[in-house]
């Protein structure tokens, strides 16, 4: 009872996390199934079908491959444009930030199925012919405002003096930017250009609005659901969590090293003005 | 959503604030000029789409009217669907404010060096498609399931199934927006400094008046932002209805796309979606008089 009570917060913390996960793990399992009938909701039998021929359903890969197109597009132009807001709004001073800032915050708090509908109601009435056009619009404007959040976060947290001091050093602006801003915001823009493709490919909603004929693959497993959702749909999504999974596991794990490597080095100059100063002693030789 | 992430630090020197500034509105253009085409105007659109009549003798075609009378309509409707939305989403909010206090409060102050890792096992649920993990519930639900046989062992379930009922529902939105409440709400508790928690254990006070007067007062910013965040995409979402629900589990969302896409009502679906939009915004400016708008990106 004792273990129970001073473990409570941990114990309570894992459940979430398991709890989290389980969906997922559901998802993954079913990709090995061999369902008894169309719908791939209950185990039946193991099997590597789907993912030996993960292409079996020719329409399942066709739509996965617009959506990769898709999110690639879209992206790209929005991590470009939000990227921009974020520099200026945290490094410059100018009228309307308050509307700028109500601008971006917007499109995050507005639910999809408004959004997607009242982008609908703009093509419909300018009659703009639905398709991959309209659904790449569609994504990167709600892409804009994540990329904002998450570059202007990264330059909140840079120190300012660092380009104070190129400047300092007579760095034209550009060459300021070029060599200190630039590199120093890149993790942050790479995460933002991440988490812009995950929203761009996972994207359902706003997409079935304005898609007209085109297919992507959320929208290929909202039609298959009505009459059973291949299994490669399961592996396909599984190889896609994997790899999201595995590239931001690599990025944290680079950033942790990057931090004890940084630390290892202060210690060891630290050590260093120490030794010189302090006289040598049993535990200073033990220690080397 | 990550507004929280970061205190605002606005270091802008105010000299040579003339020429700065044009280069800050070349900045912004490009981009707040995408949101504004195709953020901001569709809005409009959508506006004058609610306000459009029938042309007399056709379907789904629809010409420039002043005709007010779609709102009531549209409401007179769908009013079940727009409270059921507002009760599901509201259940879904609290539930996900219960499950994500004690995970984002263990990273904030049991995380140490893991914190970057399980924040990102806290998102990481969110590359496997939201469609499918949806779907999956189906399976965890299911009738004969595990959990609706032990449920109904203990015969608390007032239909003796989970699956097709609004519990399925309230269980798909809790569970799809949580990450949305774990974050803001992590984000807060981290920037509470563990020392006033230590202060008020070496004063004599209980644990959980420390939790009372201490953190959770101290973590209400992350709250607000975490019930706004959660409760919004709820509200709106139609997804886990269609796919969890009975056709009588329908909420406003599954009226408006039924309504744009299938019968092709355009007006009504246009004065439903200003409707949730309008009720929306009062939701955001209630936060903003309480946050101001550095706060919101």
């Amino acid at each position: 009872m004792g273990f129970i009570r001073r473990h409570l917060l941990s114990l309570v913390a894992i459940i979430v996390l398991i709890y989290l996960f389980i969906p997922v793990a559901v998802v993954g399992v079913l990709s090995f199934n061999k369902p008894a009938s169309d719908y791939n909701t209950q185990w039946n039998q193991f099997s590597l079908d789907a993912w030996t021929n993960i292409c079996g359903v020719p329409a399942v890969c066709d739509s996965f491959m617009v959506s990769i197109r898709i999110a690639l597009i879209s992206t790209l132009v929005a991590t470009t444009l939000g990227t921009m807001i974020a520099i200026a709004l945290v490094r410059y001073r100018f009228r309307g930030r308050q509307s700028t800032n109500l601008l971006i915050f917007l499109p995050i708090s507005t639910p999809d199925v408004v959004m997607g509908a009242s982008l609908l109601a703009l093509f419909l009435n300018l009659r703009f012919p639905l398709g991959q056009t309209t659904v790449i619009i569609a994504h990167i404007m709600f892409t804009i405002s994540f990329v904002v959040v998450a570059v202007k976060a990264r330059l909140q947290g840079m120190d300012p003096s660092l380009e104070e001091a190129a400047r300092d050093l007579y760095a034209s602006p550009a060459a300021t930017v070029r060599y200190v801003t630039f590199p120093l915001v890149a993790p942050g823009i790479a995460g933002a250009a991440l988490l812009g493709f995950a929203l761009s490919f996972d994207d359902f909603i706003i997409s079935f609005f304005n898609a007209g004929t085109t297919v992507t693959f959320p929208i290929y497993i909202w039609g298959a659901a009505q009459r059973g959702i291949p299994v490669q749909v399961n592996a396909l999504a599984t190889l896609v969590f994997l790899i999201a999974l595995g590239i931001v596991l690599i990025a944290q794990f680079v950033a942790w090293r990057r931090r004890k490597a940084l630390n290892a080095e202060m210690f060891e100059q630290l050590a260093a003005r120490q030794e010189k100063r302090a006289p040598i002693t049993m535990d200073t030789l033990s220690r080397s | 959503m990550a507004s929280v992430l970061a205190t605002t630090t606005n270091t802008a020197p105010a000299q040579g604030a003339r020429r700065r500034s044009r280069t800050a509105y070349f900045l912004l253009l490009p981009g707040m000029g995408w949101l504004a085409l195709f953020f901001a105007v569709p809005f409009i659109t959508l506006f004058v789409t609610s306000l459009q009549v029938p042309v007399p003798g056709t379907s789904g075609q629809y010409m420039a009217a002043f005709d007010l009378a779609n709102y009531p309509e549209a409401l007179s409707y769908y009013s079940e669907q727009f409270i059921r939305s507002l009760v599901y989403a509201g259940i879904a909010t609290i539930l996900a404010l219960i499950i994500a206090y004690p995970l984002a409060y263990f990273i904030a102050f049991r995380g140490g060096q893991w914190k970057g890792l399980l924040l990102v096992l806290v998102i990481a649920p969110t590359f496997a498609s939201f469609l499918l993990r949806t779907y999956a519930w189906r399976t965890i639900l299911a009738d004969e399931g595990p959990i609706t046989s032990f449920l109904n062992a203990l015969s608390v379930l007032p239909q003796d199934r989970i699956l097709n009922t609004g519990l399925a529902v309230i269980a798909g939105l809790t569970y799809n927006f949580l990450p949305f409440m774990i974050l803001p709400l992590f984000a807060a508790l981290d920037r509470i400094d563990p020392r006033l928690i230590e202060a008020s254990g070496d004063l004599y006070s209980h644990p959980a008046t420390t939790f009372r007067k201490v953190v959770w007062p101290l973590s209400l910013p992350g709250v607000v932002a975490g019930t706004l965040l959660t409760f919004i995409p709820a509200f709106g979402d139609y997804i886990n209805a269609q796919l969890l629900g009975s056709t009588g589990d329908r909420m406003i969302g599954n009226a408006i796309q039924i309504n744009f896409i299938q019968f092709r009502d355009y007006p009504i679906a246009a004065a439903l979606s200003i409707m949730v939009m309008a009720l929306i915004l009062v939701i955001v400016f209630f936060y903003i008089r309480r946050a101001g708008t550095e706060e919101l990106v």
